[in-house]
C-alpha cells in the first residue's frame, strides 16, 4: 500500500472511501460551474434524512380508512388529493393507490431500479433495492410473503405492481378489525412502512 | 417485531450523491425517466457477476451511472472529474488531523 497508516494516529485528516471522493470531485466541478448550489442540496438532505417518512404515507392510510371522500379522491386522482395534504412527486411521477381488500393482496417492487414513493415513504429500505427482492417477489410473491412473515388464505390473490419512473404505487391495507371510531392519528400507529409497500399488513390493535 | 430503525443512508456519501442527483434533476439538467432508465441498466450489468444486496453495491451502481451520464450530456468531463478527485485526496493527505479540508 503506498499509504499505510494503520502504525500510527493520524498526522492527517483521515481520508474518506474512494466514492465518497468521486462523489466529492463531482460535486465540487458542478459547484464551480455554477449548475449545483450547495445550500440547495443541504436542503435535500435534510429533506430525505429528517423530515419525510412513512409518517407521511401512514397519514394518507389512516385518512382513506376514516375519510370516504378521501378515499374516493384518491381512487380518481390520487396525486391532485395528495397534493391537498401537501403530499407532491418533484421527479414528475404520479402516484396510484391500490387497496387490499379480503380477496386481493397488493404488493409493490421495482425491477428496474428502485422507484418508490419518496413523498409518502422516504427513502427505501435495503431489502427494497436488493436483487433478491425485485427479482423473486415477481416470480413468487408468497414465498416472499412468507418471508415477511405475511401468510394470506389459499384462495386469495397477490397482485404485483412494478413501479416506473413516471408511476409510483402505494398500497392502503385492510384496516384492521376493533378499530371503528378510532382517531386519524390513533390509525396513524398501526400503519407500518411494510403495509404500505405489501409486505406487511397493519398492526392490530393489542 | 420491533428493532432499532434503520438508518435512512448507510453512509454519508450515500445521501451525498443521492442528494447531487435529485438537484440536477430539479434543477432540469435531465429528466428521471432517462436517469432511471440508465440506473436500472447499470445494476442488471452490475447483478450479473454477483447479486446486489441493495447496500453499498446500490449506491457504487449509482455513482457510476451518474459519472456516465454527466459525461454524456457533457456536464462532467470524466478526466476533470479524475483530477478534482485526486486533488481532494491529495488535500486529505495533507490537512492535519482535527484540521478543516479544502482544496489549495
Amino acid at each position: 500500500m503506498p499509504h499505510d497508516h494503520h502504525d500510527h494516529d493520524h498526522p492527517h485528516a483521515l481520508l474518506p472511501p474512494a466514492p465518497a471522493l468521486r462523489v466529492r470531485a463531482l460535486e465540487t466541478i458542478l459547484t464551480q460551474k455554477g449548475l449545483v448550489d450547495p445550500a440547495a442540496l443541504d436542503v435535500i438532505i435534510d429533506t430525505y434524512e429528517n423530515k419525510i417518512g412513512p409518517r407521511n404515507g401512514a397519514h394518507v392510510v389512516a385518512k382513506a380508512w376514516s375519510d370516504p371522500a378521501f378515499i374516493d379522491a384518491l381512487r380518481a386522482d390520487a396525486d391532485a388529493a395528495l397534493l391537498e395534504l401537501g403530499y407532491y412527486g418533484r421527479q414528475g411521477e404520479h402516484m396510484v393507490v391500490v387497496e387490499n381488500t379480503t380477496d386481493t393482496h397488493n404488493i409493490v417492487v421495482c425491477t428496474l431500479c428502485s422507484c418508490y414513493p419518496w413523498p409518502l415513504l422516504g427513502i427505501p429500505p435495503g431489502w427494497y433495492k436488493s436483487d433478491a427482492y425485485r427479482a423473486r417477489v415477481v416470480r413468487e410473491p408468497r414465498a416472499v410473503l412468507a418471508d415477511f412473515g405475511v401468510t394470506l388464505p389459499a384462495d386469495s390473490s397477490v397482485r404485483v405492481w412494478d413501479s416506473t419512473a413516471e408511476v409510483r404505487y402505494l398500497v392502503i391495507p385492510m384496516r384492521p378489525e376493533g378499530t371503528e371510531g378510532w382517531s386519524e392519528a390513533a390509525l396513524m400507529d398501526l400503519v407500518t412502512r411494510d403495509s404500505m409497500i405489501g409486505t406487511g399488513l397493519a398492526k392490530v390493535p393489542a | 417485531m420491533t428493532s432499532a430503525p434503520e438508518p435512512v443512508f448507510e453512509a454519508p456519501w450515500h445521501v451525498q450523491l443521492f442528494a447531487l442527483t435529485v438537484h440536477l434533476n430539479e434543477a432540469g439538467h435531465f429528466v428521471w425517466g432517462d436517469w432511471a432508465e440508465r440506473f436500472g441498466a447499470t445494476l442488471k450489468q452490475h447483478g450479473l457477476a454477483k447479486e446486489l444486496n441493495g447496500g453499498e453495491d446500490y449506491f457504487a451502481a449509482w455513482l457510476e451511472t451518474l459519472e456516465t451520464f454527466l459525461a454524456e450530456i457533457n456536464m462532467a468531463d470524466p478526466a476533470a472529474v479524475e483530477q478534482m478527485r485526486a486533488r481532494w485526496e491529495h488535500a486529505y493527505l495533507h490537512t492535519a488531523h482535527g484540521a478543516p479540508v479544502s482544496l489549495d
